[in-house]
């Protein structure tokens, strides 16, 4: 058999409304209604999602783990940009 | 250990995920994917000895319950064989693997179901020695595996229950139902101790597994506190567990157990099982039959992206 092999979905769930859609995994279709309807089939059997994303993987693009450093370092030292770096009276109360 | 293997083992060490583009040795990867396809091909060749029944279920009730198992079964088989094709292998070759003989599955699915019994018997012991397994494997060191493992164990508890809910109302039943339930635990007691492998004094991978923390308890202590968990169940069922051996050592607070048939195993696991070629026949002929559909259903994808680009 020389079947050509359906391609890869990445499936994304938004388990209630008002939330954002998140990664639960991937399957195999061969086309994208295909894809949201096993996607239904496999990721919201006990009413996990009210709405599904999917997306080809192969049209996820993702940084590469090795420039993990260069990529993310750069904001661990910019403590400037968290409420806690400057100081507020504490009778002005929350802020 | 190079470099790279010494940063490999450190992230370890501190529990950090190893996520599919993370760098990670090679043997390490090829444990992966020989254990998270073996799971794999374990909950798709699981869903035969059960599939078995549904259509023979004496109620409704029993049957919606066996059928959003058997399916649930394939939505874990799914999970798992997504997590092995992010280790770079393809997900047909690995299944082609199964039905070679070249990739195995757990051995206890090589067993016969003879009666309904066998259904709260599978649910209740099978399942149940899975659950002990997995809960354990949520905190495996690779991400996917690991999330995998989290949904998995979600969806497994209603398994067990049903199977022994199931055996509850027929230990209540009449003398020929008790007596039904009470050969169903009698032929799946020892097969489901085996579900955890070999002893570890006969199971050379652990050591390394467990320093990868590819596994985190070894066999035997799953094995065991299965066998903990599971006594009292029988007890509560008025069912005996065939092992005349089997005592509460005080001491330790541990049931103490009789000598597993490790030849037996072995047969089984090295496809001599009373339903090995039964199984295998039943998924390559399922996979050759089907095949039509994979065709046709990327035939009709094509024909829609070309109505598409006339529109
Ligand atoms: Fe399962
Ligand atoms: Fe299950």
């Amino acid at each position: 058999m020389a079947n050509e092999n359906w391609p890869l979905w990445e499936v994304f769930i938004r388990s209630r409304q008002g939330l954002n859609h998140k990664h639960v995994g991937s399957l195999r279709a061969a086309d994208q209604e295909m894809a949201i309807e096993n996607a239904r089939d496999v990721y919201t059997r006990r009413s996990e999602g009210v709405s599904i994303w999917v997306v080809l993987s192969a049209n996820v693009h993702a940084s590469n783990p090795s420039d993990k450093g260069p990529m993310f370092d750069p904001a661990e030292d910019k403590v400037y940009r968290h409420p806690t770096f400057y100081d507020i009276p504490d009778e002005i109360g929350h802020m | 250990m190079t470099k790279a293997e010494e940063e490999f083992q450190a992230k370890i060490d501190r529990d950090i995920k190893i996520e599919p583009k993370d760098w990670m040795p090679d043997a390490y990867r090829k444990t992966l994917v020989r254990q998270i396809s073996q799971h794999a091909h374990s909950e798709i060749v699981g869903m035969l000895p059960e599939g078995n029944w549904i259509t023979r279920a004496p109620s409704l009730r029993r049957k919606v319950a066996l059928l959003a198992k058997v399916q649930d079964e394939a939505g874990h088989g799914l999970y798992l064989y997504s997590a092995v094709e992010t280790l770079g292998t393809d997900r047909e070759q690995t299944i082609d693997d199964m039905h070679s003989g070249k990739a195995k599955y757990s051995s206890i699915f090589n067993y016969p179901t003879l009666s309904w019994a066998d259904m709260g018997a599978v649910g209740w012991l099978v399942d149940g020695a899975a659950i002990v397994n997995q809960v354990a494997l949520q905190r495996t060191s690779y991400g996917p595996y690991s999330r995998a493992m989290v949904k998995i164990c979600k969806e497994e508890s209603f398994h067990q229950r049903q199977g022994y809910e199931l055996l509850i109302h027929m230990c209540n039943g009449t003398k020929e139902q008790k007596e039904m339930a009470q050969d169903a635990l009698n032929r799946f007691w020892w097969p489901s101790l085996m579900m955890f492998g070999p002893s570890d004094t006969d199971s050379p991978n652990t050591a390394q597994s467990m320093a990868w923390r590819v596994k985190r308890y070894t066999n035997d202590d799953l094995r065991q506190q299965f066998v903990d968990i599971t006594v009292p169940q029988a007890e509560f069922l008025g069912l005996t567990i065939p092992d005349p051996d089997l005592k509460m050592n005080e001491e330790t607070g541990h049931y103490e157990f009789g000598e597993i048939n490790w030849e037996e195993f072995f047969n089984v696991v090295n496809g001599n099982g009373p339903c090995n070629r039964e199984r295998i026949a039943a998924r390559s002929n399922a996979k050759k039959n089907g095949s039509w559909v994979i065709d046709a259903a990327n035939a009709y994808a094509e024909k829609q992206r070309m109505k598409k680009k006339v529109a």
